[in-house]
Parts: C-alpha cells; sequence; structure tokens
C-alpha cells in the first residue's frame, strides 16, 4: 500500500494520479453499497477517527451538563417523586407481566414454538455529532466491543427507532426509521395484515406502499413489527397510519403514517438481541421479583 | 514545520464538519474541510494535493458514515483542480476568489449529490446549494487566517 501510494506520489502526472483516484472511489462505493465487504477498513478508519468525532460531541454534552447542574432541586425532587410513582407502577405491571410471560411461554412450548419474547437488552445513548446532512441516521455510544452488531434492532421505550447499519470498536451509526434506505416488516395490530414500511427521507413520516384497494386498513392503525425477515421481533410499535388513499390510476393504495416515537427526540436508545436468550434481563426481572 | 499547522488546520476543518449545530443552521455550514482543503492546494502545492484530498475525504466518509469514496473522489477533484490552477488562483483578487470556492464547492455538492441520487432515493432542495453561498463568504476570512499563522511560523 504505502509503495503505491509512494509511486502514485512520485513522478506520475497529477491527471493520472486523480483518474486512478476516482476510479478507486467508484469502485469502493460499488462494493460499499452492493456488499459487507469494506466494513472492516470502514470499523478501522471509524476508531481511527473516534477521537475527533469525540472532541466534536464535547460543546454539546458541556450544554447538556451545564443546564443538567442549574436545575433547580426542586424541579430534581418533583421530578423524582413522579418518577418513583411511574416507577411503582410500572413494577407491579412488571410483575403480572412476568407471570403472563411464563404463562405463554409455557403454552408456546405446549404448541412446539420456540419464539422468544423477552430480548436482552442494552441501554446506549447519542453521540452528540451531527452525521452527514439530509440523511437520517444517528450515532450511538456502544459499539462493537459491546457486541452491538449490523443490522441491530434499535428501539426507545415507545417504540422502534432504527437499526444498525455500522458498528466500530466504541461507537455505532443507526439508521433511522425515516431514512430512505429504511424498511421494516409490519403488521397492523388489529387484523394481522403485513406490509412493509419504507423511510421517505421526510422527518415523521413513512410509506407503506404495495397494499391493494381491498385491503383492510384505516386511519388510526398501529403498526407493530411483524418479525418478518427476522432483525426485528415481534410486536414493537412502528408507527400509526395517518392517511390512507385510493389514487384511480394506481391499483395500490398510498398509506401515510407516522412513527410512535420521536425519532430526533431523547438521549438514550435501546439495543436489543433478538432471539438470545436472557441473562442479564431475566436477572434483573428476578431481583425485582425478590424484593 | 507547516507540517503541525497544515495537521492542525485538517483536524479543525474536520471537528467543525461534525459538530452539532440546530437543524437551522445546518443548512447553512460551510464546507470546512473543503475551504482548508483549496488553501492548502494553493499554498503548498508540492506537498498538499489529490492524495492527501482522497484520504481527507475518506476520514470525512467515515465521520458521517456515507458511502466510502463519496467525499473522497469529490475532494480529490478538487484538490486537482486547485493544484493545476495554483499559481493562477493565486493571482486573484480576494472576491475572486471567493467565486471560484463557490463554484469548487456547486461542483462539490453536485458530485455527492450525484452519488446520492444513484445510491438511493434523496431529495434535493434550494438549502442543499446553501453551504456553497456561505463557504464563498467564508473563504476570505479562512484565507486570511491561515496565510498569517503561517506566515508567523515561517518568520
Amino acid at each position: 500500500m504505502r509503495e503505491l501510494l509512494r509511486r502514485l506520489g512520485g513522478a506520475t502526472p497529477a491527471t493520472v494520479r486523480v483518474i486512478v483516484l476516482i476510479a478507486l472511489s467508484v469502485s469502493m462505493m460499488l462494493i460499499d453499497h452492493r456488499t459487507q465487504q469494506l466494513e472492516r477498513l470502514r470499523n478501522i478508519l471509524q476508531t481511527v477517527v473516534y477521537p475527533i468525532m469525540f472532541v466534536s460531541s464535547l460543546p454539546r454534552e458541556v450544554i447538556y451538563g451545564i443546564t443538567g447542574s442549574m436545575e433547580s432541586s426542586k424541579n430534581l425532587q418533583t421530578d423524582n417523586e413522579s418518577l418513583r410513582q411511574e416507577n411503582l407502577l410500572l413494577r407491579s405491571r412488571l410483575k403480572k407481566l412476568h407471570s403472563l410471560e411464563a404463562d405463554n411461554r409455557r403454552l408456546k412450548r405446549l404448541l412446539g414454538q420456540s419464539e422468544q419474547i423477552a430480548e436482552r437488552v442494552l441501554l446506549a445513548e447519542l453521540v452528540e455529532v451531527s452525521l452527514e446532512p439530509y440523511t437520517q441516521k444517528i450515532s450511538l455510544n456502544k459499539g462493537s466491543r459491546d457486541d452491538v452488531y449490523v443490522g441491530q434492532p434499535v428501539i426507545n421505550g415507545d417504540g422502534v427507532i432504527g437499526q444498525v447499519v455500522h458498528t466500530s470498536q466504541f461507537q455505532s451509526t443507526v439508521t433511522l426509521l425515516t431514512d430512505p434506505s429504511s424498511a421494516v416488516p409490519v403488521m397492523v395490530m388489529r387484523n394481522g395484515l403485513r406490509g412493509v414500511l419504507f423511510g421517505t427521507g421526510v422527518r415523521n413520516r413513512l410509506a407503506m406502499p404495495y397494499l391493494t384497494a381491498d385491503a383492510d386498513i384505516r386511519i388510526g392503525d398501529l403498526l407493530i413489527t411483524s418479525g418478518m425477515g427476522g432483525r426485528f421481533p415481534t410486536g414493537y410499535p412502528v408507527a400509526t397510519v395517518t392517511d390512507v388513499k385510493q389514487e384511480p390510476s394506481d391499483e395500490f393504495l398510498t398509506i401515510n403514517t407516522l412513527p410512535v416515537t420521536q425519532l430526533d427526540h431523547g438521549r438514550e436508545v435501546l439495543l436489543i438481541w433478538p432471539g438470545i436468550a436472557e441473562t442479564r434481563k431475566d436477572k434483573v426481572l428476578q431481583e425485582w421479583d425478590d424484593e | 514545520m507547516n507540517s503541525l499547522l497544515v495537521l492542525f488546520s485538517f483536524l479543525v476543518a474536520l471537528i467543525l464538519s461534525s459538530v452539532p449545530l440546530p437543524d437551522i443552521a445546518i443548512v447553512f455550514r460551510p464546507e470546512w474541510l473543503m475551504l482548508v482543503l483549496i488553501y492548502w492546494c494553493m499554498a503548498i502545492p508540492g506537498r498538499i494535493g489529490i492524495i492527501t484530498g482522497w484520504l481527507l475525504g475518506l476520514v470525512l466518509d467515515v465521520m458521517y458514515g456515507s458511502l466510502l469514496g463519496q467525499n473522497a473522489m469529490a475532494l480529490a477533484i478538487v484538490a486537482y483542480l486547485v493544484n493545476i490552477f495554483h499559481l493562477r488562483i493565486r493571482a486573484f483578487p480576494i472576491w475572486q476568489q471567493s467565486f471560484m470556492v463557490f463554484l469548487l464547492a456547486i461542483m462539490y455538492l453536485t458530485l455527492t449529490a450525484w452519488v446520492r441520487g444513484v445510491a438511493g432515493e434523496f431529495p434535493i432542495t434550494w438549502a442543499y446549494w446553501m453551504p456553497a453561498l456561505t463557504s464563498a463568504l467564508v473563504w476570505p476570512f479562512i484565507y486570511i487566517l491561515l496565510r498569517d499563522l503561517r506566515r508567523q511560523r515561517v518568520s
């Protein structure tokens, strides 16, 4: 590689050099677009640029720090109080859910299904750097060191956010649902009608094409992940239907939907490992049960 | 001895390219890396050129999570053009240099928009071209700043 660079940098005229580099770039873009072959190279380079991104994220972190420390103790007290109440409520519900889950698992075993309900989860924080403008991507502070993998689902408390597209040692890049390259298999919760949700590049709008006019779908329907394709586990809310139109010239319906989560708000998200037997979360549940 | 300054200016440009800004401000963000690259390609064309531009573009691609090669190709071409015409550009008055920066930025944006259009759906709005204008406006300051820093180090 160094030999090649030196030879390129040496006697060859600039025009030859630029043409070689353009050819190299184009082939790299093609490979990167079609395959996963360059993931390793990207992985290494991303670890190298990590310090730069860390410095970039500092101003916003400092602002968060300052506003955080300026919050009055009274505010914190009320916050704390309401969170405690919410926690109590959620814990009581969780206990119920836990027994339901056990029931469900038992019934599924009776039916011979091996589907898992609960997944291993990991809390990740947004790295406050701005990525390429006009794309819907975010950067997280967990990477391959924490077993994050390409294609991994990312959710928050309300529902699905997107999926991981690149990982490096310490960071990973997530494509949001609204990115034009994103597609999620979903079903209508009311009746199990299946479809695929595509990003439009426009904030807060997802499209659901390829449903024919006789499809039973209405405004207000909740769409949840269907588990088809194997990437997203079943049952996480994704979007609600806001608009169903039938263009006379089109045999398919035009369906617009609104993501259930505020994709550009919030600092914390959850990474999930579908199908991986729960070790950590089970333990947590167990501990909560024991209390 | 200039090397430190060159390296430092590129680092600052990379950081400025990824510092988070409110949505409204992001539209106006100048192409910092391209500006600094143009300066060095013009000032020391023997040392900073196509390969530096390409490598920096690659770093930007990795930081942005875009297709590998997208910014690399565009910046290599910018570096190539500036390298070739560096004598002429040096002789330009500053406003004319700004205009040239504007044209280079338009070319840079066109190249990346083209790649993104080929790779997937990509809606182009008028705001997409805004960085070309702001880059041209910022150029005189970059030029004077880097020139003075360089002279200080040389003397």
